[in-house]
């Protein structure tokens, strides 16, 4: 295994760390809308997530700043190509960092609602644009032959990446809905649950559709097999949803996220962005990447930080392990 | 294409704006984090009100300020990909790797660790609790490092090749990126501004409060510990950008002739107090200047020889190919005025504050205050200021809150508006570095969206630091005084005690 196909693996798990963890702090952000009743069991739900969403959000700029350095041409195609998509995530993810931190800040009932309806869309909407965009990098796109994307917006709006996109989008939602019920207590736990439960099946029926889809088109092996762990761990976390065992319902929708992106980063090697012009033009691991040098050092890196990054978060996750409730939110701090 | 309208020039123009919109929060993150920090380290050790009711009201302005610190962040990161595709092409495989250590080292470290601080008042022990907020500022801190690695790389690029089959720069010693004297100049003096920059912050702050004689004790505390930083800041600042106007001089001529308006060489170089000059003629219609000290600001010998912008550009014409080479020499000229006219003014400003707030031991014993009373202002040992020059100063520390800010971002303008047309000094032209398929609408879209965006954020951000600033530290509970430390459990339904 060389270096460029170790960081190939690397960067597939920092994206599988970023939808594993801000998938649920997602999903959460679009249950405000769905699930909570009132003002304070929003607040509730926020706070099942504000302690750790600042981290989660880390392993994007890790996964951008990891790819940047490994596979430089990857950056600039993917980034530049993905435009218009990339500039709404952005604005959702400054939008969503703001409203966070700021909705608190004033207690007119207004100025928290209007933070809340930020919430919900700045959460969904990246939900949904991140399944499209990796629909869009295993399908392929138009990719000349200096690497260039030279499709348009409307290209990337295909019904395979529009099904990823609804994949990801329920996806999240049902294990941000499964993260509810696992951290919260009272009436809006049992709430979390049932909805837990209808997610789920809108949730397996579109990834069925998608999965067996890329399987169909790009699929191998390793990939079938990938793609049958994310079905019945997504089967096995609706089974344990439904008979109460929360923490296992977390662990099954969290081992879905895995699998189901680890699939399609299976479907893609040895290509990085495959070119639907012309095959010869694809972005590969070898093509695209670092040199020696650079991915030397980058590995001592990685292999140092992440260990630790890993021991550090799972301590805050830890810490924060208690569940809330809203006798736990006092009433000015709403 | 119209210049003006080019997707070059629009994306310098993004980039640029998000960059000093970005700066903004950025030094008042770094100098925030390590005075809050430093303010509840006093709290844990004497357990004294004051410092807690400090720690609380100065760690509030820091978080409404690091949540815009983050966000934009964010999309610096991602500009390069998105508007600078062929400078990531050709530079990522050097570029790239101070960013991702930057992620993986830095920034992890303060996200993770502020979410404990935030939530954790009631969640861990007092000294655990503490040692996240230092945590929190090592981590602006090494993050602050890597990103300016990677600035100074492109000022003054070492430890690479050209790769001429792979058409792109590569890495060839890491160490030395991280350590250039560029890099090690650059560090020294922008943590040394943001200290400057929250320093002033805090003085404003106090000073508001002390004028209409509130808060006194935290605000007495603050006053004082704002003034400190400042002029040890101020007096950093200015040595630290003296070595690093040197560095560039020897690497960076063309930036520091126009920082100078110096059209030709001269023995003896003066420095430059005001110049009007006709870029086309290449020369100074008007000019008042001190003989002899830019040589030695240069090189410390009032007599060295400092080249001038025509000398250096034709020079450049002869290594690089016809061209021009030269900045947009006004635009050069002023950022570095304005750059060190309001940084030093704050720090002039700071040495008068802490001369009229001075000590005990200092002042004639009718002058000497108690912890609850607005300290006098005294000029000499035992003659207070009059109630009108006290208000002037009061004032006048208020209206200067900002200046190093205004500072801060005059120093970026210059730093990276001085190094064009270079994107990599020498090596790496802008208008070779923009993403060819990004088209000219996609710009003026991106560009218009992030500018509104960021307008009324700030309008929104302002208007919460006034609130805060206005209300003031909080008053404490006995929860806040006595936090009951349980990690986990589910053993009460109290509320928590510190979150959004």
């Amino acid at each position: 295994m060389e270096l460029h196909d170790v960081w190939f693996v690397l960067i597939a798990v920092l994206w599988i760390g970023y939808f594993f963890l801000e998938g649920f702090d997602f999903g959460v952000g679009i249950l405000t809308k769905l699930l909570a009743r009132d003002r304070t069991e929003k607040r509730v739900l926020i706070n099942t997530i504000g302690p750790v969403w600042d981290g989660n959000e880390v392993w994007l700029l890790t996964a951008g700043g990891a790819t940047f350095a490994a596979f430089p041409e990857w950056y600039a195609t993917l980034f530049s190509g993905f435009y218009l998509p990339l500039l709404i995530i952005l604005l959702c993810l400054i939008v969503r960092g703001v409203a966070f931190e700021y909705r608190a800040k004033r207690p007119e009932e207004n100025w928290q609602r209007n933070w809340e309806h930020a919430l919900f869309w700045t959460s969904l909407i990246p939900a949904f644009l991140w399944g499209v965009a990796f629909g869009n990098i295993v399908r392929g796109v138009k990719i000349d032959k200096n690497f260039e994307y030279v499709g348009n917006f409307w290209d990337l709006l295909n019904p395979y990446a529009l099904l990823g996109g609804l994949v990801t989008l329920t996806l999240f939602t049902f294990h941000g809905a499964v993260f509810a019920a696992l951290k919260t207590v009272g009436d809006i736990r049992t709430r979390a649950r049932s909805l837990a439960l209808k997610l789920g099946l809108v949730t397996a029926v579109a990834a069925l559709g998608f999965l067996i889809w890329t399987q169909t088109n790009h699929g191998d092996g390793w990939s079938l097999a990938a793609m049958l762990v994310a079905v019945v761990a997504l089967l096995a976390a609706i089974g344990a949803n439904q008979i109460g065992r929360e923490g296992w319902a977390f662990a099954f929708s969290g081992v879905t996220i895995v699998a189901a992106v680890a699939m399609l980063f299976l479907t893609l090697f040895p290509n990085v962005m495959p070119s639907t012009l012309n095959p010869a033009w694809s972005l590969t691991v070898t093509n695209a990447s670092s040199s020696p040098y650079t991915l030397k050092i980058m590995t001592w890196c990685a292999g140092i930080a992440t260990p630790l990054v890993l021991l550090y978060q799972s301590w805050t996750y830890w810490v924060f392990r208690k569940r809330i409730g809203t006798q736990h939110i006092a009433e000015p701090a709403h | 294409m119209d210049l003006a309208l080019a997707p070059e020039t629009l994306a310098r123009w993004q980039f640029g704006i998000t960059t000093v919109y970005h700066f903004l929060f950025v030094p008042l993150t770094i100098s925030l984090a390590a005075l809050t920090a430093g303010l509840q380290t006093a709290w844990v050790r004497t357990n004294k009100e004051k410092y807690l009711r400090a720690t609380k009201f100065w760690g509030k302005l820091f978080l409404i300020n690091i949540a815009m610190g983050v966000v934009t962040g964010i999309v610096q990161e991602f500009q390069f990909g998105m508007n600078w595709s062929d400078y990531s092409r050709f530079v990522g495989d050097i570029f790239g790797a101070p960013l991702a250590f930057e992620a993986l080292i830095a920034f992890f470290f303060e996200s993770t660790f502020i979410g404990l601080w935030i939530f954790g008042w009631d969640k861990l022990p007092k000294k655990i609790h503490l040692a996240c907020i230092w945590m929190v500022s090592i981590g602006t801190i090494a993050s602050a490092y890597f990103i300016l690695a990677a600035n100074s790389w492109m000022q003054h690029p070492v430890g690479y090749k050209i790769n001429a089959q792979r058409g792109r720069a590569e890495l060839t010693d890491f160490w030395l990126v991280l350590t250039q004297n560029t890099t090690l100049n650059q560090v020294f003096h922008t943590l040394s501004a943001a200290f400057l920059t929250g320093g002033a912050f805090m003085v404003g702050i106090a000073a508001y409060h002390l004028a209409r004689k509130r808060h006194i004790a935290e605000m007495k505390t603050s006053l004082r510990l704002g003034l400190i930083t400042v002029v040890i800041a101020g007096m950093l600042t200015a040595l630290s950008g003296d070595t690093l106007g040197k560095v560039m001089f020897k690497q960076q001529p063309m930036k520091m002739a126009a920082a100078e308006a110096l059209w030709d060489g001269e023995d003896s170089a003066p420095f430059s107090v005001f110049a009007y000059g006709d870029v086309e003629k290449g020369r100074n219609t008007v000019a008042i200047e001190i003989p002899g000290l830019l040589s030695f600001l240069a090189d410390n010998d009032f007599s060295s020889h400092v080249p001038g912008i025509n000398d250096i550009n034709k020079a450049e014409q002869a290594r690089f190919g016809p061209g021009d080479y030269r900045p947009m020499i006004p635009t050069t000229y002023w950022s570095f005025r304005w750059m060190i006219g309001f940084g030093m003014s704050s720090f002039l400003l700071g040495l008068v504050g802490l001369w009229l707030t001075r000590k005990k031991f200092w002042l004639a014993p009718a002058l000497r205050t108690g912890e609850d009373e607005v300290p006098h202002l005294a000029l000499f040992k035992n003659k207070a200021l009059n109630p009108k020059l006290a208000r002037v100063y009061w004032l006048l520390a208020l209206w200067t809150l900002a200046f190093p800010l205004i500072a801060n971002s005059w120093g970026w303008i210059f730093t990276e508006m001085g190094r064009q047309p270079w994107a990599v000094y020498g090596v790496l032209q802008t208008r070779h570095a923009v993403s060819p398929g990004v088209s000219q609408g996609e710009v003026i879209t991106s560009m218009s969206i992030f500018t509104a965006l960021y307008a009324i954020l700030a309008v929104i951000e302002v208007k919460l630091l006034v609130k805060y600033i206005k209300a003031g530290p909080p008053e404490l509970t006995e929860d806040d005084l006595n936090p009951p430390t349980r990690i986990g459990g589910d053993d009460a339904d109290r509320p928590m005690a510190f979150s959004y």
